[in-house]
């Protein structure tokens, strides 16, 4: 088995180059972005089926007056996370994790139901009109196999992107932390250690994750959490219509329904045998019909 | 409170919606005609098998819908089985699993009892129909009804807890959506036999049953709606704001109205039954509408 591997972006190092960007693009074949100008730096807009890696520029107040705003900039990804939302719904089977524990799609399974996309928390999943499935980072999977990083984390030249085995990623992660708020950094924080069973890519943020489009951790539940409730209340429902349907169709002093089709059952039974077919009983509003009696003894239960 | 989640929507759009609208309509009249068996008088059987005839026909739209909404749609049958293995794919906590086996067997059920409505009513002269016309007479015919009445509560509820069970903001931020599709389900069923019975004069005589029935499928509708928009607190406005309030205007016409049509008749002077019928249809569908496109505006 491989050992599980990891992310670690360090925000505070990131100039917003999008290196990276174009690393991902060029080794996966990415299609380009059309063109279209944002209110912002930011011209890629969101993670989606051509843009596996995001570098966001969160607009920030300062305190300075002659800056007013700073960015904080951050290469986003696919979290790989270990208890992954879009893998627990994928009804397929498409979804799944690799020797490396990473989640990936296989394109050749997915059949393009668009379920994982409601279920990933982060945004990260897109749908490709031209091949009809849902797509998202890798992880550079055929890299990895090949004892490659992966391009992202290859091209970031400020090393804001750290690739390495999970564990050491975490190590880096906790280590980073805490020389920053040695140097009085006190908002720095990890991202990505507890939410989701831990995150293969985690993130270093000076802000609350939200900031960053990122669910808290009290945020961060897979979807699964509203299957018993959700059953629950249908099955609720299900036994008031019951009752309901009980209190509306019971018999009230009508004929009860005959055991036998052809013994007067069915009111236009095809049956020729007679025995008590209601022949079109009139129709009385307030619910009971006058149909005529079945013979004595066919009847299922009283009324 | 409200999870706060950054999900892409997935685009389930007119497919999907007239899925979950055919397959309310499907489930809900199996299980107005079994309940009309269980329950009813002889006269009532006539209804029931409109049910049981209208059931396996809107079934089946239902996997069309689904195929082509489907990205590839010739890859349906990975819902089912393993594309590399071919073993069954059969994951209990996925509602889409779930939900592609069970219209696979309900639509056995709604098939059987479809043949069954048949074989009883004469439709078709055969003697293999008519013998499994008599299937609804013995304990066994009524055991298979009770259990195709539960798939049909499944195929009803599961759209609403597929919903849930996600992280898309107004979905998964209630537990109402099952038992409200379900509600809805059933009073759209009850308003589409209502209106096809109104052609056998055989089958009037239950029609004030189903009135009464629906009556209280729509209530149970109306508390479940008040329910879902308490639950989502704050994201109430996402789905009330806006032109949505137009689409929610439609659900309380086509709920409020046929209700007081039904509950007091003389109201029916004004408002025919079958317009009242017509009015929880289209209810039915806004209803639907309304929370798949808001959640994903």
């Amino acid at each position: 088995m491989a050992q599980p591997v990891g992310f670690f972006t360090d925000t505070t190092l990131c100039i917003g180059c999008k290196a990276c960007e174009v690393a991902c693009k060029e080794w996966n074949q990415l299609p380009n972005n059309p063109l279209e100008f944002r209110d912002s730096y930011d011209n890629t807009g969101q993670l989606d089926h051509a843009n596996w890696r995001h570098v966001r520029f969160v607009e920030q107040p300062t305190k300075t007056p002659d800056k007013p705003i700073a960015w904080s900039m951050m290469s986003d990804v696919c979290k790989h996370c270990a208890n992954a939302s879009c893998l627990e719904v994928c009804p397929t089977d498409a979804i799944v994790r690799t020797e490396f524990d990473t989640v990936f799609i296989q394109q050749d399974v997915c059949n393009g139901c668009r379920d994982c996309i409601s279920a990933c928390p982060y945004g990260v999943i897109g749908f490709n009109t031209d091949t009809g499935t849902a797509q998202k980072c890798t992880f550079c999977y055929d890299r990895l196999q090949n004892n490659l990083k992966p391009a992202c984390a290859t091209a970031c030249p400020t090393q804001s992107i750290k690739f390495g085995p999970l564990d050491e990623m975490r190590r880096v992660a906790a280590d980073r932390v805490s020389t920053l708020h040695q140097q009085g950094m006190s908002e720095a924080r990890i991202y990505g250690d507890k939410e989701y069973g831990g995150l293969h890519a985690m993130f270093l943020l000076t802000d609350k994750p939200e900031a960053y489009a990122l669910p808290s951790t009290e945020s961060a539940v897979l979807p699964s959490r509203n299957n018993i409730p959700g059953y629950v209340t249908a099955a609720i429902t299900a036994i008031l219509a019951g009752v309901a349907g009980l209190i509306a169709f019971r018999r009230r002093g009508e004929t009860t329904a005959s055991p036998s089709p052809s013994g007067g059952g069915a009111p236009s039974s095809p049956s020729p045998s007679g025995g008590g077919a209601p022949s079109s009983p009139s129709p009385s509003r307030g619910g009971a019909p006058s149909s005529p009696s079945p013979p004595a003894g066919e009847g299922r239960g009283g009324g | 409170m409200p999870n706060e989640h950054f999900v892409a929507p997935p685009n389930w759009e007119w497919y999907i919606l007239l899925y979950f609208f055919f397959a309310g309509l499907a489930g809900g009249a199996f299980v107005i005609g079994t309940m009309l068996r269980l329950w009813g008088s002889a006269a009532d059987w006539v209804t029931s098998r409109i049910a049981f005839l209208i059931s396996l026909p809107l079934l089946l739209i239902c996997p069309i819908l689904l195929t082509l909404d489907l990205g590839k749609p010739l890859d349906f049958w990975h819902m089912l089985f393993n594309a590399g293995t071919g073993a069954p794919v059969f994951k209990t906590w996925s509602p889409m699993s779930l939900g592609a086996w069970a219209l696979l067997v309900f639509g056995f059920f709604a098939f059987v009892m479809f043949l069954v409505a048949l074989g009883e009513g004469g439709y078709v002269r055969s003697r293999a129909l008519s013998r499994v016309g008599r299937l609804p007479t013995n304990v066994f015919g009524l055991v298979f009804m009770v259990i195709g009445a539960i798939l049909g509560i499944f195929i009803a509820a599961y759209t609403g807890v597929l919903l849930a069970v996600s992280n898309q903001p107004v979905w998964s931020d209630t537990w109402t959506l099952g038992g409200l599709f379900l509600a809805s389900g059933l009073s759209g069923a009850a308003a589409t036999i209502m209106l096809l019975s109104r052609r056998q004069r055989e089958a009037t005589v239950t029609e004030p049953k189903l009135m009464e029935a629906d009556r209280y499928f729509i209530i149970l509708e109306l508390i479940l709606i008040a329910i879902f928009l308490i639950t989502l607190g704050g994201l109430v406005t996402k789905v009330l704001g806006g032109a949505w309030i137009l689409l929610w205007l439609v659900v309380l016409v086509g709920t409020l109205v046929p209700l007081l049509v039904e509950w007091r008749p003389r109201w029916s002077r004004q408002v025919s039954p079958v317009l009242a019928s017509v009015l929880v249809l289209v209810g039915v569908l806004a209803l639907r509408a309304v929370i798949i496109f808001s959640a994903q505006a």
